[in-house]
């Protein structure tokens, strides 16, 4: 009998693991939800987790969250793209270069200190309340985390993969495109990561300066009519879109190079 | 002895050019290497002569840092000598090229690439043809024995494993020598008398020129035609052995174990 129940808990610990988290999650509503009920707070400044849900699910009828939504995933896409293409091409050349490791390495590291939002205020200065400013933002945001992580990534490649592929013929640009960013790939994946999280958070400190329908500025709208409950739906909805990103995205990503290198998860 | 009568036609016809597979000849003429590093110049070779004939089989022995994977570094065109040239086929080398492929003690595989993936490579860079490229990759893997591990990456492949794919990539961009720097000196003994076989009927069958680093007196006396021994640093080649032994070899025969001692102690005496 002993033994029988002890194989049960062992192969149920998985299972353990999500019942714990659901009592964790559903014990932190109960809490709130009585906490905005007590009256301490004004419901306008602490709504309760069914005013929230409320919230919600008016905001995806009127079909305003989708469209937000859409907008920003669109920019942060955009934004994304412009700078894992600058990323790692910058990320290669001061990997590469001794003169650009030296000169431009060290600026974008200090570069990668400052948060992006401090970039706000120039962008507007720059290119004024506009689409630009903002993709810009998101791209500074990014651009420096994806070019340190390639630029580890290529500094620490092998040397006896480059002898072995230029033994076997390799020349010029295949041997960075085939050799050494394949290489490299578990550093990139961190820099992207890193990148992306950079990204999104920069994405909404520029909404929210920003007058088109978009989740940042959801956000805003949210705080200029005094409705808490709006402002804590459109972040749920962002958590939403992070944690999705990161496991349907990324989480694959990094499952694939782990397996085929077999590094230990 | 066919292989051998093949061996020598080879060898009168190397004037012939690109008609007949297998070995090129390799000249090392007065080769030296001097390293540079913190702690001052350090000698690793010192006037090396050397003449592989097409297709001949050349264990270079010596003791660990006597200098001679430098040497294959050297012959590979990966590292270039402070003095001296390297000849192969009667042409100076200049840098790496597919004429000559380096095999190391670790094997040096991709792992972001399947076994399938890692034989293509040369041939990529080559520019073979997709389709064509994966039927030689197929054959040289059966060659290897490696059938059904296709797919299979780097890491769930044993030592042996390894090195019979480093060996099939090797092989298939055709080259006309294999430089092997302690290939199989990572392997456990069982492993190791299996792939001196294959590797031996592979050289029968293809008559590449050979030039196999190694610190295992009896692998070289069981694979070389020819064994060289090296002084330690400076690294410069000592003594000459040619061995008659008949093919294939065993461990075993005690021929090839009194040869081996022989070597052995004047490896001893050179240290």
């Amino acid at each position: 009998m002993v033994k029988a129940t002890k194989v049960q808990l062992v192969g149920s610990s998985a299972l353990g693991k999500w019942l714990r988290r659901i009592v964790f999650y559903i014990l932190i509503l109960v809490v709130w939800q009585v906490v905005a009920l007590s009256g301490i707070w004004p419901s306008y400044a602490l709504p309760g987790p069914l005013a929230v849900l409320n919230a919600l699910i008016y905001g995806f009828q009127n079909g305003q969250f989708l469209q937000a939504a859409l907008v920003s995933l669109q920019r942060l896409a955009i934004g994304y793209s412009i700078s894992l293409v600058i990323g790692v091409v910058l990320g290669v050349l001061i990997g590469r270069v001794r003169i650009l490791e030296e000169t431009l390495g060290s600026l974008i590291l200090g570069l990668q200190a400052l948060p992006s939002v401090c970039w706000l205020p120039l962008a507007i200065l720059w290119l004024g309340l506009s689409e630009q400013a903002i993709i810009f933002v998101v791209v500074m945001g990014a651009l420096f985390s994806i070019t340190l992580g390639v630029d580890t990534g290529v500094k620490n490649t092998p040397p006896i993969y480059l002898q072995a592929a230029r033994n076997l013929g390799t020349r010029g640009v295949a041997l960075t495109t085939q050799v050494i960013l394949p290489s490299a790939m578990p550093a990139i994946l961190s820099g992207l990561k890193q990148g992306w999280t950079f990204a999104w958070r920069s994405l909404m400190a520029g909404e929210l300066l920003f007058f088109t329908l978009s989740l940042g500025n959801l956000l805003q709208t949210g705080r200029d009519l005094n409705d808490a409950s709006q402002v804590m739906a459109v972040m749920v909805v962002i958590v939403a879109i992070g944690v999705s990103i990161d496991s349907l995205i990324f989480a694959p990503i990094e499952r694939g190079v782990r397996e085929r290198w077999g590094l230990q998860g | 002895m066919f292989h051998l009568s093949i061996l020598s036609d080879t060898q009168h016809t190397t004037d012939r050019p690109q008609t007949t597979p297998g070995g090129i000849p390799l000249k090392i003429e007065g080769v030296s290497k001097t390293f540079t590093g913190r702690s001052g110049a350090v000698e690793a070779l010192q006037h090396v002569e050397l003449d592989v004939a097409a297709g001949e089989f050349v264990c270079l022995l010596g003791p660990s840092g006597c200098g001679k994977s430098t040497l294959l570094s050297i012959v590979a065109g990966l590292e270039t000598a402070s003095s001296g040239t390297i000849w192969a086929d009667g042409q100076i080398v200049r840098g790496p090229g597919t004429d000559r492929v380096l095999l190391f003690q670790e094997a040096a595989l991709f792992p972001w690439l399947d076994v399938q993936h890692n034989v293509e490579f040369g041939l990529r860079q080559a520019g073979t043809p997709s389709r064509e490229r994966a039927a030689i990759a197929q054959r040289f893997i059966e060659g290897v024995h490696l059938n059904g591990f296709e797919k299979s990456y780097v890491h769930q492949l044993s030592g042996g494993m390894r090195q019979r794919v480093a060996i099939a990539r090797a092989l298939a961009i055709d080259p006309a020598v294999l430089l092997m720097d302690e290939p199989f000196g990572a392997l456990d003994a069982l492993t190791r008398d299996q792939l001196h076989a294959e590797l031996e009927s592979i050289w029968t069958s293809t008559h590449k020129t050979i030039l196999f680093v190694t610190h295992n007196v009896r692998e070289a006396v069981a694979l070389g035609d020819r064994v060289l021994v090296f002084s330690p640093r400076p690294g410069r080649i000592v003594r000459e052995f040619r061995i008659n032994l008949p093919r294939p070899r065993s461990l075993e025969n005690h021929m090839l174990v009194d040869q081996a001692a022989e070597i052995l102690s004047v490896l001893k005496q050179a240290i």
